[in-house]
């Protein structure tokens, strides 16, 4: 049994996290973007429909973070898309359960894209459904899955969510 | 000038230009609902896979017109409007699930899910009063049915009578094509949409220009995963309005350690960290690592490597396309197929490494031309015609695109 002091410093942790994650991608440091999850990660974004139908794809499928940083590597050098930011504005992390070390969690988003001619738009809303372990210097992601609230996406997605 | 007389002097050039008009006209738009969309084609509507129990409904559309896809309790699928006979409300709300029938929410007219008219609600009105003539005639107001066929998992519809059976539409060659990818009994991975601010005709022909693929996706070559020893083509049916473009692995190469080499060699530059993204098997053994191929107006089969998908291409408004994604597995994958399915369906997509750009390029086509109705796109590359061709410098299929669509637009 987790103390009273134990669970909040839980919830401080995975708020952190989350905050800390988002921040990442907003402020486009998306080199260290990676180091939010462990080696053998799994980071998806999938939708409500799929995912409440058990269908696997992921508009992005990643199995580890070496997936992540070619993820990076090719949106720096590869892919051609329009200047564009995000801002998420993300809900305080619920904890869904705890055992032997690690937390699932949950977090609420909402994600505007700015793109470089001004123009403003909700570009995805959903929630993060995430498992959290520990590690030497902190937590980090063993888990992420994406789960937007609309099958639908405009033009492109490049930056990850 | 309106929908039904939309008129249009094409260029002189013919084939290698076109007018930018096209792409913004909202009369030309208006008559390509009629002509293309309720004319001599085979639409796509949605796969075999979705439908596998009597009841079962997917709702999509045929232009912009809303369509129910059923299976009903004799095993058949049918397919008719989304939309009532009585006073014209969508019928289907929800995208898809399964039902006895199918109910209007507005009146209560009820329908067979062969979309006959089954019980009219208040028929004999309410105590006595009210209620229809007796000359209203349930067999005459059915649902308005589009002619359904299904082909290697594909279900398409057509509304008018005239088009020929689906072989004769496709093609031999064409045919032969999709039969090669889509083989086995499928499954679903998954699906999504793509919201393209771009005229539908923009991302067909985007997809049919085999000459921008190693010029706007820089993926493979950043990283190296060059093509050598590949060889391709260009294959373009006699109407010119399906194509397949593909490459080919050279026989004389070991496939395994050609990737393997490329991918982890000591070049100077980028690499892929984890290169089990594009492990890939011959799963078809003839060794085409790409076929993407089009079914006019609005079909895209797409093999590269294992990850399988079809795109659905409805238009919207004359500066708005959907672009549906059904990603592919079959029955008898286990589970490292799945899962080599998945990681190469990151190559494709929405956010997908060698599509991505194919999302905005429409639309900077679209942007770019505002304004400039009266200028037009040359398309010269490979000549002036449409035949198949064994390279891929070229622009044939889209000039056959055009080839086709102005037989049916009369243009």
């Amino acid at each position: 049994m987790s103390s009273a002091h134990d669970l909040l410093e839980q919830r401080l942790t995975a708020n952190e996290l989350q905050a800390n994650y988002a921040a990442c991608i907003d402020e486009d440091r998306l080199e260290q973007w990676p180091d939010f999850f462990v080696d053998d990660c799994t980071y998806r974004i999938t939708h409500v429909r799929d995912f409440q139908a058990g269908r696997p794809m992921g508009v992005i499928y990643a199995t580890s973070k070496a997936m992540l940083r070619d993820r990076i590597t090719s949106l720096r050098q590869a892919n051609i898309y329009e200047k564009q930011r995000y801002r998420h504005v993300v809900s305080p992390t619920r904890i869904i359960s705890q055992e032997s070390g690690t937390l699932k969690t949950t977090t609420s988003f909402l994600l505007i894209r700015i793109m470089e001619t001004g123009d403003t738009t909700i570009f995805m809303s959903g929630v993060y459904h995430d498992v959290l372990i520990p590690q030497d210097d902190g937590w980090a992601f063993k888990e992420k899955i994406v789960v937007a609230d609309s099958a639908a996406i405009n033009t492109l997605l490049a930056i990850p969510v | 000038m309106t929908a039904n007389d939309a008129t249009f002097k094409w260029p002189d050039e013919g084939l290698t230009r076109i007018p930018y008009s096209v792409y913004q006209d909202a009369d030309v738009y208006a008559a390509e609902q009629a002509r293309i969309y309720r004319g001599p084609v085979w639409n796509f509507l949605c796969l075999t896979c979705e439908l596998p129990n009597p009841g079962d409904y997917r709702v999509t559309q045929v232009g912009e017109t809303p369509v129910i896809v059923t299976r009903d309790n004799d095993h058949g699928l049918n397919a008719f409007v989304n939309r009532c006979a009585h006073r014209g409300a969508l019928l289907c709300l929800d995208q898809c699930g399964n039902t006895d029938a199918i109910t209007c929410v507005y009146h209560a007219w009820r329908y067979t899910l062969k979309g006959e008219l089954a019980s009219v609600s208040f028929h004999r009105g309410v105590n006595r009063k009210g209620g229809m003539p007796n000359s209203f005639d349930k067999s005459k107001h059915g649902l308005e049915t589009l002619r359904v066929t299904e082909f290697c998992g594909l279900i398409f519809g057509t509304f008018d009578p005239e088009t020929p059976d689906i072989e004769d539409y496709l093609g031999p060659e064409i045919a032969t094509r999709i039969k090669r990818v889509l083989k086995r009994p499928q499954t679903l991975l998954g699906e999504n949409t793509q919201i393209l601010d771009n005229n539908w005709k923009l991302y067909f022909e985007n997809v049919k220009d085999s000459y921008h693929a190693s010029l706007l996706h820089l993926f493979f070559t950043t990283f190296r995963i060059n093509r050598l020893g590949q060889k391709g083509g260009v294959v373009v049916d006699e109407s010119g309005g399906h194509h397949a473009s593909y490459s080919i692995m050279d026989k004389n190469l070991d496939n395994s350690s050609y990737t393997d080499q490329n991918i982890r060699s000591a070049d100077d530059g980028v690499q892929l960290t984890d290169p089990s993204m594009l492990d890939s098997v011959d799963e078809i053994g003839d060794g085409v690592t790409l076929q993407i191929l089009t079914v006019f107006p609005g079909l895209v089969v797409q093999q590269i490597q294992n990850a399988i998908a079809v795109r659905q291409v409805v238009p919207t408004g004359v500066e708005k396309t959907l672009l549906n994604w059904r990603y592919i597995g079959f029955a008898d994958d286990d589970a490292d197929m799945t899962e080599r399915r998945l990681k190469q369906a990151n190559l494709v997509g929405p956010a997908g490494y060698v599509s991505l750009e194919d999302g905005a390029v429409g639309g900077f086509v679209q942007r770019g031309i505002a304004g400039s109705s009266d200028a037009v796109g040359v398309v010269e590359m490979g000549g002036d015609g449409f035949e198949s061709q064994d390279f891929r410098a070229t622009e044939t299929s889209v000039r056959g695109m055009w080839r086709r669509y102005r037989d049916l637009m009369g243009f």
